[in-house]
């Protein structure tokens, strides 16, 4: 187990490693500098202002010095738009917020696919069975960015009962629109592969023996049933996460919830260098992370893998 | 042993059977996508949308970037749908007709759906029946690749190249196709590995077939039933991807539209009452997902004898 850990850790550093090389030197391949302007500074000027980003030395010096800042000190350097402060300072404002309202839609996604999964497994082929089914495709079909914009059209212009944006310190108003909007396709597929996953396991000869000896259906679904029917919903966490994390993008953007997606998109606007590569590498390494996560949390649960 | 004889007319009736015609595999798989109702109607769906997408145009009484000055600025009465004025779909706040822009955007999304489909075809079946036929070290190294490029958040290394290559649906295109074979060729290649042990492969090893064309001529026509089922699968999930990065204004840039960007500008005008300005594209969106969606389901069923 442990030598399996170590393993998966020897491959997420260097992939880590690449992801910054390569977004350094997609940087550096980019046509002009994040300080030409349409009107042309005097060169003294310009001079200063590449010495203070370090853009006056040498290639190789400054990819070393941007790794070495980010791998020891964790720091992405200065903005390149918001003089006087750092990509830190700019994650460190919009990181709470996409948290919060991502660990909620990743609990919603979780409890309501899994809850409608296995409903759906146990009362196979009735209307509950079909409702589920019925719910999972659709959802499917609706992105975030499909659902946003029907929720506000409902919620605030039809109903008026959510405001249609903003954060306002994370009161529970303002997280239920983005929670919805970013939990809904992936509750869908968690709900179809737990509801598959069910149906294998209800079929097998253990539940059949642990019904056969008169357990009670709860204590057979719960104890029994439930912790294998999981393995495929638990592989499916790790491009669950990915893909809410990109989603917290559209979130942002719609409901100027201030979270980490508005800067991204900001700075993708104003070539900001300096804070798209933050935010890129962030979002990387917490990808590789909670990959490597979902593969130990897989192999201890699942006692056939063996690495 | 002493034949019975019942058992002889069985013998009979067997052989009879057996010089009733043959039907293939893909005979087969034909006859149980044909008897799968949301398929059938998914598939003439599609045809319809294909149709709307290439011939819509004709019906479309003004160009897709003409202004109609008359029309613009932002309000609930101004340019509603209508068939008199010839704005179908109404137009939107800068004056321009929206049918022919939704004909335009179905167009550019499709075409983003099957060039990601293509590229994982092509790439990702030779890559994963590649790495699956050679097997050992070269195996490994070329599925860690797959491993590490899959674990790369990669919208947002997307967004990045298009910041910096500047934004243009060639930029869309590359993108797309670097992540889109990834998972076909993990399909590819678990595939390959049941295929490569069987007798036909071991004949053509035997007879001194070389590998390359063992894995073209042997290897791929085997696999393509899974590969058909994943492309169709694969194809509203690169829809989605270009959506949501025209949505934030990243993708296709005007005058060039994409459903994704339509219905971002829909979005924005909710609150001004052109509910049709998000209507009439999401509609377009929604059922072309639907579409997809179902279609693949009935090839999965058919062609993929596993599920069933």
């Amino acid at each position: 187990m442990y030598s399996f850990i170590l393993r998966r850790l020897m491959i997420a550093i260097p992939t880590i490693l690449i992801l910054v090389v390569f977004s350094f030197v997609l940087m550096y391949a980019a046509p002009g500098g994040p300080f030409n302007s349409e009107r042309p500074l005097p060169p003294e000027v310009m001079a200063n202002i590449e010495a203070k980003y370090g853009l006056d030395q040498p290639f190789l010096m400054q990819i070393f010095n941007y790794v070495w800042g980010v791998v020891t000190q964790f720091d992405f350097g200065p903005s390149f738009q918001y003089t006087s402060r750092t990509v830190n300072d700019v994650i460190a404002q919009g990181f709470p917020v996409t948290l919060t309202y991502g660990f909620w839609s990743a609990v919603v996604a979780l409890v309501f696919g899994v809850t409608l999964g296995v409903a759906a497994a146990i009362r196979h082929n009735t209307w509950l069975d079909y409702l589920a089914v019925g719910i999972s495709i659709g959802a499917q079909a609706l992105p975030n960015f499909v659902m946003a914009p029907i929720l506000v059209l409902i919620f605030t212009l039809w109903l008026g009962l959510l405001p249609g944006g903003g954060w306002n310190g994370g009161q529970w108003q303002y997280v239920v629109m983005p929670v919805i909007a970013l939990s809904t396709s992936y509750m869908a597929s968690i709900a179809r592969i737990t509801r598959s996953s069910m149906l294998e396991v209800m079929n097998s000869n253990f539940i059949r023996t642990a019904q056969a000896k008169g357990l009670p259906m709860h204590r057979v679904i719960l104890h029994h049933a439930l912790k294998p029917a999981l393995l495929p919903v638990i592989s499916y966490l790790g491009p669950a996460f990915v893909g809410m994390i990109t989603g917290s993008v559209v979130v942002d953007v719609f409901f100027s919830t201030g979270g980490i997606g508005q800067f991204f998109v900001n700075s993708a606007f104003n070539r900001d260098y300096a804070v798209i590569m933050g935010i890129t590498i962030l979002v990387g390494v917490l990808t590789i992370l909670l990959n490597l996560l979902v593969d130990i949390l897989y192999a201890w649960i699942d006692p056939k893998i063996r690495y | 042993m002493i034949t019975k004889p019942g058992d002889v007319e069985l013998i009979a009736n067997a052989a009879g059977l057996a010089e009733v015609k043959g039907r293939s595999l893909w005979q087969d798989a034909r006859r149980r996508f044909m008897r799968n109702k949301a398929a059938v109607a998914g598939m003439i769906v599609l045809v319809f949308i294909g149709l709307f997408a290439v011939f819509g145009g004709f019906l479309a009484q003004y160009p897709n970037d003409y202004v109609d000055f008359t029309l613009t600025g932002a309000g609930a009465s101004n340019g509603v749908p209508s068939i008199e004025t010839g704005h179908y779909f109404g137009v939107d706040p800068d004056g321009r007709d929206l049918y022919a822009r939704t004909v335009q955007g179905t167009g550019i999304s499709l075409m983003v759906g099957i060039v990601g489909a293509m590229v994982a075809v092509v790439v990702g079946t030779l890559y994963g029946a590649t790495a699956g036929y050679v097997g050992g070290r070269t195996d490994g190294v070329m599925m860690r690749i797959v491993d590490i490029l899959m674990s790369i958040p990669f919208m947002f290394v997307l967004i990045l190249m298009l910041v910096i290559f500047g934004r243009s649906i060639l930029m869309l295109f590359i993108g797309i196709g670097l992540i889109s074979w990834l998972d076909m060729a993990r399909i590819a290649r678990g595939q390959t590995l049941t295929i490569k042990n069987k007798e036909f492969v071991e004949a053509a090893v035997a007879t001194g077939v070389r590998p390359m064309t063992i894995i073209l001529r042997h290897i791929v026509p085997n696999l393509l039933g899974i590969v058909i089922v994943y492309a169709t699968l694969l194809v509203p999930n690169m829809i989605i991807f270009e959506s949501f990065i025209s949505f934030l204004g990243l993708g296709v840039q005007e005058p060039m539209t994409s459903l994704g960007a339509l219905i971002n500008s829909g979005a924005g005008q909710m609150n001004y009452g052109r509910l049709w300005m998000l209507a009439y594209p999401l509609f377009f969106f929604l059922i072309t997902l639907f579409a997809f969606f179902f279609v693949g389901d009935g090839l999965r069923d058919a062609l993929d004898p596993k599920d069933r």
